[in-house]
């Protein structure tokens, strides 16, 4: 009885979930990317006399350049020239955190695939050719690969950042119990499945038009203006959309349309470059690998008392984005858990890798993944399962957060309750155990993964955006905002915004491209804080429109202001439809002189952060969730499969059920991916072995879990969230992380002697070792 | 001069016939709704259908990624692109499922999956959501999570299933999964110059999967001699007890082989651990053997089922030799600059015979072996009278284990002799450590890999746990 009523409740809620997909706005650019019309950077029609370009890198990690010749390349048929930093008339610098990271190698090299010179030509193959031709003498320098050497040698980026809450030195004390233990978790590729790329070309007055495949179209703007030595203004920097970003195209597309800007600035021609995936695997760099220890004190009652955690982040040769980085991975250091005591540090190390960056999650997800090691070791030494000190530990209302934050509108406790009885976790137990005492070559494993992210750009500063939103006088609607569309639907959302707050159909809206010369000084498409920041712009200045129109009316008819409504394109006077439609009103604004354009404004309100005392409010708000993760082990050949994901998820109001869960998908494949099969491989020379897609694998579709089931959980929603619809973006792929420990229970199930590692990612190899260790 | 049609347009070029295919419906034609994701086949995102003109006057379309696929092998066929899918002022019924199941984020990857879900909807296989499953598991996604895409993979089944006697080429048009321009497209065949393709290259090219991995631009640039087409090197036969592989014969040939299928009951499950079905369509035999690779899934097979080669030269001399004596050492092997593999022959099974692949990678599908395996025994009453096993990723050449297989024959089946088995097998083998794992863990897989041989084909004799409590 009770079993079948809980599967009565799950069964209503996925059908309320089937049908709100079904009534949910399809994502807007579907029809032109099924039909292979959507353009991407390498699709735009390019002028006749378009060079083309290709990125000579260094094929050393660190060495001094004795000496560059570029004569054969240069004496190849077709090449036009080869530009260096010789050619640089501004700045040779591309640091967006630090002035730290040269567009192209002097006189030393930092990591393999660091570019030292452009080679552009009449076809991108006559420029491969000459690269090959380019010969480099390299004095080489040792390479550190490690976070370990790069500490005990003192190479760091910046100095180290701690947050801190309680005394830990004194609540270890009273500790019942205290473990400690290191961790590792290595970096993961983007790989968007549109690789970096670029097109400039010449507008008068020296100005430059660049398209670029990139997430923060100011960044590129401002990095190429300095390179060049020109204004920002001569700069316009446009973008229709990426071919997959997931944070590797924040900071790092912009080197690639800098090189085509300066490439078009001597030329007076345009020049795209297209990175080829080889180049772009070698030269960019990736999630950041991570080695980190830790110490856990619990109380008897499993409280945790007191947690330390230190992190050493590979941040690779320069800081790029690692220190925000590091510092959300202090945010995030003890994920959905209230603890009294802590004290977390991270370390900034520069190595010979290329620098790592930005990546859903950024920072956030190897924090969590220390502690779910940390609460994993503490049960499996106290004998208990993991699940039991996680669930007396979630956060609560009005808990502090390490960071000074006091947590409101809290759902971790909701969302893990709601997963248990939903999703009935006793009976999910019961049958892994049931199933692993019947078999003796497959062994399941069963884990809780519960999540706790904040949403804003850590670095106050940077949260704000502007739309810019014209009327035309035929009564169609053009809105261009800072919002970059990615995959992530956020242009379906903006135009839903717009729809709504107009109440005309969305065929009667186009959303332009993302344009510096339209809205300018944004903020980049990530944080997944792109549709509240926009979003919010958006709706202030259709707001600030509507009232305008509501004005026009008023006087017309002369009612107040409040007594009018716009609906389905006509105009009702207290409830009743008048005679005046959309079209009309919008003809009489311009009869009447009236503005059609709005340009607003939008900075999150509320939020602060003190660096010098690392406390404040950072977050607009925290998004919740938990996800019970199932797997099956090979236990002959150490393969696995992932049998189900069920996950209660805290969306507050989705204003698009089916973009959001597309979402939650796609973020939680990603996490499974980075903690199972993508295993990043560098040799000791800072050579990238996983270089190519047939060394570097990313989940397939027979690789996802057999089942996914996402329910929401119910909640009020956020006002700070854009229309109560909360960030979706990045929250998600911490269920992955869920991934490795359900595979850790399930070796220990079939080998009790395993001694228990966290070492990410679990790969068959992993697993198979793990099984047959002694 | 290379004719094809591409789409609904006749196509006459002069340009060289190895620069790939994608290149130059992206940038000769224009054609960008074929993205370049990787140039190494292994995401998809350049899957176009080549078809083929039958002799009964049909079509058999086939999915391919262009982007490793040469330009000459369009040579004669019908080449579509997702350009060439689109209906007018309307959704075809494969785009239709993709958006309404909100299949599509950033949209790079998705012309690919409307290709191969249409190349499914235009083949002769079961409408059954495997096999739908199977025709776009080339294809990489890394937005959606591919939940979404099974929806939409598994409507446009439910929609072939409508009916389910009668999927041809005109109830394909009626029912919007393609254009009316199809019907048109045997006549348009017909009437182009199928001369053969004048050829003075020296590097020989089948389908091309590998060597377009490794060496694009030395075949962009030069002249290859493609011989996909050549008829002597083709198709499957099977002649009494024997087995015959054209060099050209493709991966999906021997998937569709009736009787292979029936004599290898888990052919297709073997087959599915190789690659994706669009390189399945290109890869051919003779290719694999040729790359030599230590870990080359087909020649490990062909290893384990004792088979010959027959190799020709310019004259036409013919020679032929065990497949395992051809190997010489890393990438070197017995083959004169003017000779080619033109067949490869095994006996196939017989009463009491036993074959079991195994492989295991990074990721199950679509990734190469960390180690591969491969067992052909005969049994009977207990005695194993023959006994051939291959391993690959554990030596510098797919590995025939002589003395393993030796030391097999002869005697009786049992858990004691499989363990002793392995002692042998790991005298044989010297993995090295690289990006595909440690040489400890292939040593283990190879333990493993060669046990599961045993469960697998005798379950009612091992068990997992009778081999590893003493190991």
């Amino acid at each position: 009885m009770h079993k079948n009523n809980q599967n009565t409740i799950l069964k209503n809620k996925l059908s309320e979930v089937t049908l709100a997909l079904k009534q949910s706005v399809k994502n807007l650019d579907s029809y032109t990317h099924v039909r292979g019309e959507s353009l991407y950077v390498d699709d735009v029609n390019i002028r006749q006399g378009t060079f083309h370009a290709v990125v000579f890198d260094s094929p050393k990690a660190h060495g001094i350049i004795k000496h560059i010749d570029y004569s054969k390349a240069e004496g190849l048929d077709g090449v036009e020239h080869i530009f260096t930093y010789k050619d640089i008339p501004g700045e040779n610098q591309i640091g967006g955190i630090f002035p730290d990271e040269p567009l192209f190698a002097e006189d030393e090299v930092h990591f393999s695939g660091m570019p030292i010179a452009l080679i552009v030509a009449k076809s991108e193959f006559i420029a491969r050719q000459a690269r090959r031709l380019i010969e480099i003498e390299i004095e080489e320098l040792p390479v550190i690969t490690t976070t370990k050497e790069a500490k005990e040698k003192g190479s760091f980026i910046n100095a180290p950042r701690s947050f801190s809450l309680g005394n830990t030195t004194d609540a270890f004390k009273k500790c019942d119990y205290v473990f400690e233990g290191e961790t590792f978790s290595n970096g993961q590729e983007h790989l968007y499945i549109e690789a970096q790329g670029a097109y400039a070309e010449p507008l008068e007055n020296g100005a430059i038009k660049i398209t670029s495949s990139t997430q923060g179209p100011t960044a590129v703007q401002k990095t190429t203006a300095k390179v060049l030595g020109i204004a920002m203004h001569k700069i316009e920097v446009d973008v229709t959309r990426l071919g997959g970003g997931f944070g590797g195209k924040e900071d790092q597309a912009t080197p690639w349309a800098v090189m085509v800007a300066l490439a078009t600035y001597h030329l007076n021609q345009s020049v795209k470059l297209i990175l080829n995936r080889h180049d772009d695997l070698r030269m960019t760099g990736k999630r950041h690998p991570y080695e980190s220890s830790y110490k856990i004190g619990l109380s008897k009652d499993l409280k945790i008392l007191a947690y330390e955690a230190e992190f050493l982040q590979n941040s690779g040769a320069a800081a790029d984005l690692s220190p925000a980085i590091a510092e959300r991975t202090l945010f995030h250091a003890t994920n959905s858990y209230y603890i009294e005591n802590v004290k977390s540090t991270v370390h900034s190390c520069k190595t010979n890798l290329p620098p790592n960056t930005a990546f859903r999650g950024f920072g956030g997800p190897q924090g969590m993944f220390v502690i779910e090691s940390a609460i994993a070791k503490a049960a499996s030494e106290i004998g208990v399962k993991s699940r039991e000190i996680q669930e007396v530990n979630l956060l609560k209302e009005n808990d502090r957060f390490s960071y000074g934050q006091i947590a409101k509108l809290v759902e971790a406790q909701n969302t893990w309750d709601s997963a248990k009885t939903i999703y009935n976790l006793e009976a999910l137990e019961n049958e892994v155990e049931e199933f692993n005492e019947n078999n003796e070559s497959f062994k399941k494993g069963l884990a809780l993964m519960p999540i706790t992210f904040g949403i804003s750009f850590t670095n106050t500063p940077m949260n704000h955006a502007r739309a810019l939103v014209h009327i035309y006088q035929d009564g169609s609607v053009g809105i261009s905002t800072a919002a970059v569309e990615m995959g992530q639907g956020v242009n379906t959302k903006m135009m839903q915004i717009a729809s709504d707050v107009f109440s005309i159909p969305l065929t009667k809206i186009k959303i332009e491209t993302t344009n510096t010369t339209r809205v300018a000084n944004t903020s980049p498409s990530a944080a997944s804080s792109t549709a509240d920041l926009n979003g919010k712009a958006t709706l202030k200045a259709c707001n600030a429109l509507l009232k305008r129109l509501k004005e026009i009316v008023a006087s017309e008819f002369k009612v107040s202001v409040k007594a009018i409504q716009i609906k389905n394109e006509s105009v009702y006077i207290n409830q009743k439809k008048s005679w005046l439609k959309w079209n009309e009103l919008i003809a009489k604004a311009m009869l009447l002189r009236v503005a059609l354009t709005e340009n607003a404004h939008y900075a999150t309100p509320e939020i602060h952060f003190d660096k010098t005392k690392e406390k404040g409010h950072p977050f607009a708000y925290h998004v919740y969730g938990t996800a019970i993760l199932t797997t099956t082990v090979d236990c002959t050949r150490g393969t696995y499969e992932f049998d189900s994901v069920k996950i209660v998820h805290d969306y507050g109001k989705s204003m698009n059920e089916g973009i959001d869960l597309g979402q939650v998908e796609g973020a939680l494949v990603q996490g499974i991916g980075w903690m199972t099969m993508e295993e990043i491989a560098y040799n000791e020379e800072g050579q990238l072995l996983s270089n190519a897609l047939s060394t570097y694998k990313v989940p397939d579709i027979f690789s996802v879990p057999k089942n996914i089931e996402v329910i929401p959980v119910e909640t009020e929603g956020n006002d700070m969230a854009i229309l109560k619809s909360k960030a979706v973006g990045e929250p998600p792929l911490m269920y992955g992380i869920g991934a490795y420990f359900a595979l850790q229970n399930a070796i220990t199930a079939f080998n009790p002697n395993h001694k228990l590692q966290f070492h990410a990612p679990m790969t068959p190899e992993k697993v198979l070792m793990s099984l047959y260790e002694d | 001069m290379i004719e094809f049609i591409l789409n609904n347009k006749t196509i006459k070029t002069s340009l060289n016939s190895g620069m790939t295919l994608s290149d130059f419906i992206r940038y000769e034609q224009r054609l960008t709704g074929t993205k370049i994701g990787c140039r190494e086949g292994d995401c998809g995102a350049c899957t176009v259908l080549i078809g083929t003109l039958k002799e009964d006057k049909t079509i058999s379309y086939q999915s391919i990624t262009s982007c490793i696929s040469p330009l000459g092998n369009a040579h004669g066929k019908h080449v579509v692109t997702i350009e060439g899918m689109n209906l007018q002022n309307r959704l075809n019924s494969s785009q239709l499922a993709m958006k309404s199941n909100y299949a599509t984020q950033c949209g790079f990857c998705t012309p690919g999956f409307i290709v191969s879900l249409t190349g499914f909807a235009l083949s002769k296989n079961e409408k059954t959501n495997e096999n739908a499953l199977n025709a776009i598991s080339g294809n990489i996604c890394r937005c959606t999570g591919y939940k979404s895409i099974e929806k939409a993979a598994s409507e446009v089944c439910s929609n072939l299933n409508l009916h389910k006697d009668s999927i041809s080429l005109e109830w394909l048009i009626d029912n919007y999964f393609i254009p009316k321009y199809f019907k048109d497209i045997p006549g348009k065949l017909n009437q182009l110059t199928t001369d053969t393709l004048q050829q003075n290259g020296t590097l020989y090219i089948s389908g091309g999967t590998d060597l377009y991995v490794q060496q694009a631009d030395n075949l962009i640039e030069n002249d290859v001699h493609l011989i996909a087409e050549n008829n002597l090197f083709k198709g499957v036969t099977i002649d009494k007890n024997e087995c015959i592989l054209g060099s050209n014969a493709t991966v999906t040939d021997l998937w569709n082989n009736s009787e292979l299928n029936t004599q290898f009951p888990n052919l297709r499950k073997y087959l599915k651990l190789v690659s994706s079905e669009q390189i399945r369509n290109m890869a051919s035999f003779g290719g694999n053997i040729v790359n030599a690779s230590p870990i080359g899934d087909m020649t490990i097979f062909l290893l384990a089922l004792n088979s010959n080669i027959t190799i020709s030269n310019s004259n036409d001399d013919q020679r032929s030799l065990l497949l395992n004596d051809f190997y010489q050492g890393y990438k070197t092997y017995d083959l004169k600059d003017d000779e080619l593999i033109s067949s490869i022959n095994f006996k196939i099974q017989r009463e009491h015979s036993y074959f079991n692949f195994e492989k295991v990678s990074k990721r199950t599908h679509l990734d190469i072996s960390s180690v591969n395996s491969a067992i052909s025994l005969t049994v009977e009453k207990q005695t194993i009278s023959e006994a051939h096993v291959s391993i690959g990723g554990v030596a510098a050449i797919p590995k025939y284990l002589h003395q393993t297989s030796e030391f097999l024959k002869g005697k009786n089946l049992n858990t004691q002799l499989i363990i002793d088995a392995n002692e042998i097998l790991q005298t044989e083998i010297s993995p090295i450590s690289d990006v595909r794992g440690s040489s400890n863990y292939k040593r283990l897989l190879a333990r493993q890999l060669f046990y599961a041989h045993f469960t697998e084909l005798f379950p009612e004799l091992f068990t997992l746990n009778d081999f590893v409590q003493y190991a």
